[in-house]
């Protein structure tokens, strides 16, 4: 068989994705600024004492998070609608799953990473310890990944419908919660003196669970949109 | 041997399931009410006053029954919505589309006797405990399904976007049911099980398996009205409804 092989076709893809991403630096900048003005906005609304903002940080920071990769969420397959890419990739010879892990993976670094890097700045804002820094940043560095497999579902039932965003994340967030429960909950237990490796391996399980079946979800839910 | 065999998928198609759930829905909805009327006589008359509790857990033959409902309805509405995704049927997709807002009423049902229960129990009307939480996400679910078909003005894409997720939804059913064994929380555990004998005096027991089973018949009525409306709606121009002589006048 002629043709590029499959690694090609994802190599391919998430090389375009990513490069269309760093021609729109300010698409992803204006979600990090998102994730920062409302994490901010938390102790301006509950006060600015010290220990009860430690206490809520950890939380505040993954919603924040959440907020964020949610609102990024738009962006990943909207332009591919739009000019016709889409109807291109459910006809390659490819499977049309790993070409959305392709598309995942790329919206992941381009979205998704950056707020990993700028969460431990906001951290020091809520006067979080090394420790829980540092378990926060891993929390983050595996959960974030499994947002935008499960967003990807989401995005693309959602193609081309009024209302698509506020609709989006009506079906994306009660999906989202057990990465928030047990995100912020690595950071608390770790505090807590309990150690953080339970709920990160449970967070972990989230990542290879979502990895195996939202792509393959999301490929459906693009060929009922294009068809 | 074929020959007295009835060939169930004749009602796979909506203009024979149109009218057979016509002449069945009415018969639902009576032994509803008998199962109903029964079950409220033997919780609130014939069970007696629990010793830690007093009369204000008799809402539980509303609220477990209820509960019941939302998930089973949850998988019965996956479940249709799979085959429809699955086989292309019509009729299942309907289906699909008219379990769900009674599903989601049982939900909001099981939430709120869950509140009246909890604020003379537990001194609050919410709390944050794992099942709540999870049943509470359950309404989302529902809520996002109604909402996604809703948004979508095509009915077969609807019914196939629905489908999908109905069908990622339908994680969260075992993470309710399971949720008082996995995390150790204020929600009791359950207080019938099929492995051993039930925590309770039998007539509580009876009343309240009375109440779940005639919310399961009023929800097989319901679905039925509505999976008629459905079908009405979606088959208006074909031929079949045109001669349907309740629709003549």
């Amino acid at each position: 068989m002629s043709g590029p092989g499959l690694l090609d076709a994802v190599r391919c893809v998430a090389g375009r994705d990513l490069l269309a991403a760093l021609r729109r630096r300010a698409d992803v900048l204006t979600t990090l600024i998102f994730f920062v003005i409302v994490a901010s906005l938390f102790p301006l609304g509950v006060g600015p004492e010290t220990a009860m903002l430690r206490m809520m940080g950890p939380g505040v920071v993954w919603v924040a998070a959440l907020l964020a990769s949610m609102l990024a969420l738009g962006r990943l397959f909207a332009s591919d609608y739009a000019d016709g890419t889409l109807e291109q990739l459910t006809l390659a010879p490819q499977p049309l799953s790993m070409l959305v892990l392709a598309k995942v993976a790329a919206h992941w670094l381009a979205s998704g990473l950056p707020l990993v890097v700028v969460a431990p700045l906001l951290g020091f804002q809520f006067d979080l310890g090394t420790d829980a820094l540092l378990i926060l940043l891993a929390s983050l560095l595996l959960g974030t990944p499994t947002l935008s497999l499960i967003g990807a579902i989401g995005a693309a039932l959602t193609l081309g419908l009024r209302g698509g965003g506020a609709l989006l994340s009506l079906l994306v967030l009660p999906l989202y919660v057990p990465v928030l429960i047990f995100g912020a909950g690595a950071v608390e237990a770790g505090a807590a003196g309990l150690g953080a490796t339970a709920h990160l391996s449970l967070l972990g399980a989230l990542l290879l669970i979502a990895l195996v079946f939202a792509p393959w979800a999301a490929a459906v839910a693009l060929r009922i949109a294009v068809e | 041997m074929t020959a007295n065999k009835i060939n169930w998928l004749k009602y796979s198609s909506p203009a024979t399931f149109y009218p057979l759930a016509g002449r069945l829905a009415p018969w639902f909805f009576v032994a509803a009410a008998l199962l109903v009327v029964a079950g409220i006589y033997v919780g609130f008359f014939v069970a007696p006053t629990d010793a830690q509790q007093g009369e204000a857990y008799r809402i539980i033959f509303i609220h477990v029954a209820s509960a019941w409902l939302s998930m089973f309805l949850y998988i019965i509405m996956a479940f249709w919505a799979g085959i429809g995704l699955a086989f292309n049927t019509r009729l299942s997709s309907m289906m699909a589309s008219a379990v769900a807002p009674t599903g989601a009423l049982m939900t909001f049902i099981a939430l709120w006797t869950g509140a009246l229960w909890g604020k003379p129990m537990w001194g609050a009307w919410w709390v944050w405990d794992a099942r709540l939480t999870s049943e509470l996400i359950l309404l989302f679910l529902y809520l996002g399904f109604l909402s996604l078909q809703a948004a979508i003005d095509d009915a077969r894409r609807a019914d196939k976007a629905g489908a999908v997720i109905a069908l990622v939804g339908v994680v969260n059913v075992p993470i309710i049911y399971f949720s008082v064994k996995w995390w150790n929380t204020l929600h009791q555990g359950a207080s019938v099980s099929l492995t051993r004998s039930p925590s309770m005096a039998a007539t509580m027991l009876i009343g309240m398996l009375l109440m779940a089973l005639g919310f399961w018949m009023y929800s097989i009525a319901a679905t039925l009205l509505r999976v008629r409306c459905i079908i009405l709606e979606r088959e208006r121009n074909s031929e079949w409804v045109g001669q349907l002589q309740e629709l003549r006048q």
